[in-house]
């Protein structure tokens, strides 16, 4: 790689974060909005949570007695880590800058590694719900991690590579690869993830008040302020980057395969769409989904597991 | 689902119009559009609970002002606060007046939290929101209108 | 540098246990911890000759009673003492402060669930101080490092049993301070003799078989070995040393006796020893026998899934801090023994490049998991000599009164729970790498069918690992102490810090820059044609890069982009909130009026839902003990829950064992009657026998 092309991956990659860290706060805008006009309501607007955002910046932020560097670190260390996926995984093109930061296994540990560094936070206020909301919120990370990383394998099989850039390029040279069973079945066990992952309905209720059924909302809630402001839009920005990476695994067109600005514009333009689509209809489907029990979470994501199971053995024995 | 489908189709939107946006006020945070709030019930009959329930159902729908309900005082802006305050409620009150980052609102919803109202001398009563905590904002009313409540986020948010 | 080191080693031992026993006893940790890491240095620079390329042998005869003593070091070799050698030094170094004089680990364990003795107070000076203790350590670190070094089949066994004894004793150290470590000691030899019986067995077979005892002679001559005997000495191989590396079901011995031993011993059990059981294995079965069919790497690919699996549930669940590494280290072993099982099964296929890829996977996780280990065991020794405790539900809260040694076991956990960068993440990724190229148009439906188990095992490993180890640390380190001694908690000395820092240092080495070990890997390897057609990383500089197959991964990018990305958010958020202050304010705990530790989060506790998810395997076993009021049995004066977590698969296989070997020894007790005549009777058919039988065959 020239060092021309060096500096066209880096900027394709700047793009990528302002893209994904800009435009999730409104991401999550079209879903509550979308939400609140199938429940009958007029809608705070798509530019709400960007509004709340810019709010909590200018608020005083608070630490709780007894917390650790652990609480203030945490925040910052989950931003990171959605900034360098934003920049690594394939959203609007496959060339990145560095060979090596785009690998699925690396992408996932990278995305866990936010998650530790918040259940620590929670573990680290020394109350009651925060060690309730790492527990849980850990239980269920330690149960989606066979799936997702399975169904990686399923995707990784066609085209003999884990890295994303890769598994793009090859949905992209043939599409009837989509359409095999073994897609298919991945595809089912990945959206499974993704809600599990985001917390979303019916393994987590993100506007939910009520402690005890909390997982994501527990472990935060000593934040305030700035803190709360980055882990607000940290979480945000992962459900994003988790719709993006699942619309460009499975549904791949329009990403760019180069670094050309107007098959970037066209890669922007794409997964905006792509994105917003699939959010608007995964906020549609929760308008009719219940929060399961706790302890009905881990069957739901066994029969995940089974689907990514199948996915792989499909891959080999349906190819 | 096709039956709650048919519902949302049948029904359409119900929210009412939204009146005319508030004037400039003291209470209002810096015009943001956005206010989270935590409600501490201090004492109260759960009439004010209910009138608020109601703020943020469907019709009046305090969300669209950008007014929202959160669980922790620490990313609330905005306490509400209904009821007299009792003797046992007094110190939780004022810790989560307290918990609450700068700069913070509290609004006592009701006659009761405005002046104890009926509960005006009793024995397990404290005294008013106001002998507690600072109030910036008061709501009238035994219970009070929801469309009272929403025009006092309103005036909270800036919307 | 191979034959400087091994001098070293070997001297440095007998010299310096000598120095031991006359060091006078203020001095005596000084000199035993000097002693220890010079041992271990010694094994690091014969590792390093060994690794560099260079291969030594000597010969003395004579000097074993049934043969000559024979060593030789090749790159294999040199892997596993640089490994042995380097936590030597680390537990050398840490030693000095570990049983210098002061701190609460010599007392009795507060909330242990074992028996107490009544005479358990009286003790004031470490056990682990003592002269025996003491002088033994460098002994046991020798012993170690010698096993990877012998060539030939007495020298390997001489050595091997040397190591046992030595490790022993250390284990049994505390033994006037709890029954149970007499217990873990009675279970430790058992299981190691076990194992001894069954190595010796299998070289026994082999040696017999191909006419020499040397490893030149087996294997050279090992291709003209029956079918049978390959596979009863495979078998053996596995059974002996799996024993030793933990592997389950064999691993009863090791949550018992690694929480026991005194920290830096444990350390160097669970860090390097155990890996001499993998060692004991590549070396017998991908070396001296010059391969493995492949029903026994499917063999040791289910055992080392059920041992990863096995391992990690045990340890999320766990609450001694000890006990919760020893489970982990069955779960990283199990890691390893999948590869190794994943090579024979590849090699068998005839695809050496994955095979390679997963040995070297195998290898470097040894190293990684022996970094890591030895910061956590060292991590865990450090709060148990401040705080006298290891159980996770008393502790809490030590980042503020020991924040060096915090901060140093989160870089090991950080590897533990295979987070990037950590170093655990790089060996699991390229594990990973070589099992899912495998599945592919074309290949075995064997495989097609038990590799993704096997990824879905290592995923799930790896999740549980991330819970494990949030809860070790989370609840260990961080939040507000819960109980006073926790509280009181005083920083350790400078010797412990930098022997973990080491450790440490090493392990952000291997995390950041894995490129470093492709050579050495690739050497390594070298020894093993069987499962070796091209080197299977490529040496590049700051990319991890698997040659043969797509893949490639870095982790020094990856933390370099967190480090910027971190630095611009905090640019842009200091801007943004330019003037904001930040306010310490009492713990919000929903209007609750006072805090109190008791409200938090135990490791019980957080373990919970897990428990619950995995009941069936678990099974744990609940006491509640509800008192009423003398008054009225509505009203509740205290409720009592105890929890605990027994090792399900111990109780269903041992038991049985043991109580057929009871039967048996009273079946033959029938035997001794005391009368002399009949003594002198079966001495008769004895005789006679065996001269019946020489007739009938000779």
């Amino acid at each position: 790689m020239s060092a021309g092309e060096v500096v066209g991956a880096v900027v394709a990659s700047l793009v990528q974060v302002v893209v994904v860290v800009v435009g999730a706060p409104y991401l999550t805008g079209l879903m509550r909005q979308v939400r609140a006009r199938m429940e009958g309501r007029a809608g705070a607007g798509v530019g709400q949570p960007a509004r709340d955002l810019r709010k909590l910046m200018a608020k005083e932020a608070t630490s709780p007695e007894g917390a650790s560097w652990v609480f203030r670190a945490a925040p910052l260390v989950l931003m990171s880590t959605v900034v360098v996926l934003a920049a690594a995984v394939p959203f609007v093109t496959t060339v990145t800058p560095v060979s090596g930061a785009s690998d699925l296994f690396a992408v996932v540990a990278v995305l866990m590694l936010g998650t530790v560094a918040l259940t620590l936070a929670g573990l680290d206020t020394g109350t009651a719900f925060g060690g309730m909301g790492a527990s849980r919120e850990v239980t269920v990370l330690a149960l989606a991690e066979p799936t997702i990383l399975l169904a990686i394998f399923a995707l990784s099989v066609r085209v003999g590579s884990s890295d994303l850039g890769d598994i793009v390029e090859g949905a992209l040279a043939t599409p009837s690869q989509l359409f095999w069973p073994a897609s298919l079945l991945a595809a089912v066990a990945f959206a499974v993830v993704i809600v599990a992952e985001t917390g979303r309905l019916p393994v987590d209720n993100p506007s939910t008040h009520l402690e005890l059924t909390m997982m994501h909302e527990a472990m935060v809630l000593e934040y305030s302020g700035r803190d709360l402001g980055m882990v607000e839009l940290a979480s945000w920005s992962r459900l994003a980057i988790l719709l993006g990476l699942g619309v460009n695994l499975f549904v791949p067109w329009g990403v760019a395969t180069s670094l050309a600005p107007a098959a970037l514009a066209l890669g922007v333009l794409a997964l905006v769409v792509k994105v917003c689509v699939l959010g608007a209809a995964l906020a549609a489907f929760e308008v009719f989904m219940a929060k399961l029990r706790l302890f009905r979470v881990p069957e739901l994501l066994a029969g995940s597991l089974l689907f990514a199971l199948l996915a792989v053995t499909a891959s080999f024995f349906l190819a | 689902m096709h039956k709650l489908l048919r519902t949302m189709l049948r029904v359409g939107r119900i929210a009412e119009p939204a009146g005319t946006a508030p004037a400039p006020s003291e209470a209002a945070l810096a015009p943001t559009g956005s206010v989270q709030v935590r409600h501490v019930d201090a004492g109260s009959c759960n009439g004010c609970e209910i009138e608020i329930g109601a703020a943020f159902g469907p019709v009046y729908d305090a969300e669209r002002y950008g007014a929202r309900i959160v669980a922790s005082p620490r990313h609330a802006d905005a306490l509400l606060v209904t009821g007299p305050v009792t003797r046992n409620l007094a110190e939780p009150l004022q810790n989560t007046y307290e918990a609450m980052p700068a700069p913070r609102r509290v609004v006592a919803i009701g006659d009761c939290a405005r002046g104890c109202g009926a509960f005006a001398g009793a024995y397990g009563v404290v005294g008013a929101v106001g002998d507690v905590v600072p109030v910036d904002l008061e709501v009238p009313g035994c219970p009070p209108r929801p469309e009272d409540v929403v025009a006092a986020l309103r005036e909270l948010t800036g919307r | 540098m191979i034959q400087t080191g091994l001098w070293l080693v070997a001297l440095g031992a007998l010299v310096g246990a000598a120095a031991v026993v006359v060091a006078p006893e203020r001095r005596r940790h000084v000199v035993a911890g000097s002693v220890t890491a010079l041992v271990g240095v010694g094994g690091v620079l014969a590792g390093l000759g060994g690794l560099g390329g260079s291969t030594w042998t000597a010969v003395a005869p004579g000097l074993l009673p049934l043969g000559e003593a024979r060593l030789a070091v090749d790159a294999l070799s040199g892997a596993f003492l640089l490994l042995i050698g380097a936590v030597a030094v680390a537990a050398g170094v840490y030693g000095i402060g570990y049983t210098a004089p002061g701190g609460r680990h010599a007392q009795d364990l507060p909330a242990a669930h074992d028996q107490h003795l009544p005479d358990a107070a009286a003790h004031h000076a470490s056990p682990a101080a003592s002269r025996t203790a003491q002088a033994t350590v460098p002994l046991f670190v020798a012993a170690m490092l010698l096993v990877p070094a012998a060539a030939s089949v007495t020298t390997f066994l001489v050595l091997w049993e040397l190591m046992a004894l030595t490790s022993l004793l250390l284990v049994l150290t505390e033994h006037r301070l709890r029954a149970s470590v007499r217990e873990a000691g009675l279970w430790y030899a058992g299981m190691t003799h076990a194992g001894l019986v069954a190595i010796m067995t299998a070289f026994a077979l082999v040696a017999a078989n191909v006419g020499g005892e040397s490893f030149d002679a087996i294997r050279a001559g090992a291709a003209d070995l029956s079918p049978t005997v390959r596979t009863v000495a495979l078998v053996l191989v596995l059974l002996g040393f799996g024993s030793k590396a933990g592997m389950v079901p064999l691993h009863v011995w090791l949550p018992r006796a690694h929480p026991e031993a005194p920290s830096h011993v444990s350390a160097l059990m669970s860090a390097a020893m155990v890996k001499l059981g993998v060692y004991g294995l590549i070396r017998v079965a991908f070396d001296l026998l010059g391969g493995a069919p492949r029903w026994w790497g499917l063999l040791v690919l289910a055992l080392g899934c059920l041992s990863a699996l096995y391992g990690v549930l045990q340890a999320s669940v766990a609450v001694d801090l000890k006990r919760l590494l020893a489970y982990s280290t069955s779960e990283n072993v199990g890691l390893m023994l999948i590869g190794l099982g994943a090579a024979a099964v590849f090699a068998a296929d005839g695809n050496r490049v994955l095979a390679g890829v997963v040995m070297a996977a195998a290898v470097l996780h040894a190293f990684n998991h022996a970094a890591f280990k030895t910061v956590l065991f060292l991590g865990a020794g450090s709060v148990l000599r401040s705080t006298g405790l290891r159980d996770l539900d008393a502790l809490g809260g030590l980042v503020r009164r020991m924040p060096v040694t915090t901060a140093l076991v989160a870089v090991g956990t950080l590897g533990a729970a295979a987070l990037p960068p950590g170093n655990g993440f790089v060996s699991e990724w390229v594990l990973l790498q070589g099992l899912i190229h495998s599945v592919g148009p074309g290949g075995s439906p064997v495989v097609a069918v038990s590799i993704p188990v096997a990824v879905g095992v290592v995923a799930l490993t790896a999740g549980l690992g991330v819970a494990t180890f949030v809860k070790a640390f989370g609840v260990g380190f961080l939040a507000l102490p819960r109980s006073t001694a926790a509280a009181e908690a005083t920083e350790s000395p400078l010797p412990m810090r930098v022997g973990m820092g080491l450790a440490a240092g090493v392990c952000l080495a291997l995390g950041l820059l894995p490129a470093v070990a492709a050579r050495p890997l690739d050497r390594v390897l070298g020894v093993l044609p069987e499962v070796r057609s091209i080197d299977p990383l490529a040496d590049s500089a700051v990319t991890l890069r698997l040659n043969g197959i797509a893949g490639s991964m870095s982790p020094l990018v990856i933390a370099v982009g967190l480090v910027l990305a971190g630095t611009a958010v905090v640019a842009l958020v200091r801007r943004l909130s330019r003037g904001v202050p930040r306010r310490v304010a009492p713990a919000w705990g929903c209007g609750a009026i006072e805090r109190d530790p008791r409200q938090e989060y135990t490791a019980t506790s957080f373990a919970e839902p897990l428990t619950r998810v995995f009941d069936d395997v678990l099974r744990p076993e609940q006491d509640v003990d509800v008192t009423p009021l003398a008054e009225s049995r509505y009203l509740i004066e205290s409720v009592t829950f105890r929890q605990r977590v027994p090792d399900r698969l111990e109780a269903r296989i041992y038991p049985p064992l043991l109580a057929a070997a009871t039967a048996w020894g009273r079946w033959s007790r029938r035997l001794a009657r005391g009368s002399v005549h009949t003594y002198l009777a079966y001495g008769f058919v004895g005789l006679l026998a065996a001269l019946l039988l020489a007739g009938v065959t000779g």
